[in-house]
């Protein structure tokens, strides 16, 4: 399987996600800047953290204006499955690609540890090798995560089960304890905690590359043992 | 050419830490009777005289400089103005 990092100007999880992606799960994976990227010659994209333009006007906002958020819709409708983590969820809502958007931490800190978080929907590409409600560890890193939508839009996430992971400690006054959701699709995962930053032990924790195995071994089951 | 001011607030519901933290701040210095603080964005632009403003600068708004789900914007447009 083969997985595109998108490195955008202040992206700095990069790395980590390609780590993740190639040598924890050992699979194929490339960094691809931005305004070169062809993402239709890859299996998966990862949509990476940090501060993409700085963070101006707001996070993610300037990131979803780029030319490669259209070529990311066209994937996305194709249904190739697409994880934007922390900054990378904030681009995701900033284009649209998911419902609501973010606000500073209820606490206005930035916040940095490891936070227990719930599997509020196991059934999903992303989710299959955890157990429906398992509490799993992650860490996360942001100053605006405060995840935001209007009842409605709420009522829609719960509907059609698009809560994908919830915070057990509600670290950043995220509405309905939001951690991460997915678009109705069930293909485009965006979530604040870092997966890739927990992908051994030797970083503190592995429950992060159960995602990239979900993402692996639903793509194979798909693709691969039906051909 | 134009000039456009542009002012974007949050949406009255949605929380604003920020104007919570400076209205605690306000209230710090004496000033008891500051009951609320919202704080939002302004900004300016330039625009060419043969333009259609309203229906240019209502598109960027909706489009990029305010985000609707948690935003709202209002806007003056100043005609014939000079460097």
């Amino acid at each position: 399987m083969k997985f595109a990092v998108v490195v955008f100007p202040g992206s700095n999880c990069d790395r980590d996600m390609y780590h993740a992606a190639k040598d924890a799960l050992g699979e194929e994976a490339e960094l691809v800047w931005y305004q070169s990227a062809n993402l239709s010659d890859y299996d998966a994209i990862l949509i990476p953290g940090g501060f993409s333009y700085g963070d101006y006007l707001r996070s993610g906002a300037i990131a979803s204006t780029s030319q490669i958020v259209a070529d990311l819709k066209r994937q996305a409708e194709k249904g190739v499955p697409i994880l934007g983590v922390c900054n990378g969820f904030q681009i995701l809502l900033e284009a649209g690609l998911l419902p609501g958007a973010m606000l500073r931490n209820k606490n206005l800190k930035f916040i940095c540890h490891f936070e227990e978080l719930k599997v509020a929907n196991r059934d999903t590409m992303f989710t299959t090798a955890f157990q429906q409600g398992e509490a799993i560890s992650l860490p996360v890193a942001h100053g605006e995560g405060n995840y935001y939508c209007d009842d409605t839009t709420l009522k829609q996430l719960k509907d059609n089960n698009q809560i994908v992971f919830t915070y057990t400690n509600n670290p950043n006054g995220s509405i309905n304890d939001i951690a991460g959701i997915m678009n109705e699709q069930g293909n485009v995962l965006g979530m604040m905690p870092h997966p890739e930053r927990a992908v051994e032990e030797l970083l503190g924790g592995n429950d992060g590359l159960k995602i990239f195995k979900s993402i692996v071994n639903n793509w194979r089951e798909k693709y691969v043992t039906s051909a | 050419m134009k000039k456009v001011k542009i002012y974007i607030t949050l949406k009255s519901g949605v929380l604003d830490p920020q104007g919570k933290a400076v209205q605690t701040s306000l209230n710090t210095l004496g000033y008891a009777e500051v009951q609320e603080a919202r704080v939002g964005k302004y900004m300016e632009l330039k625009l060419d005289d043969h333009t259609d403003a309203e229906k240019q600068v209502e598109e960027m708004c909706a489009k990029l400089l305010a985000n609707p789900v948690i935003e709202d914007y209002q806007y003056t447009i100043e005609e014939g103005v000079t460097q």
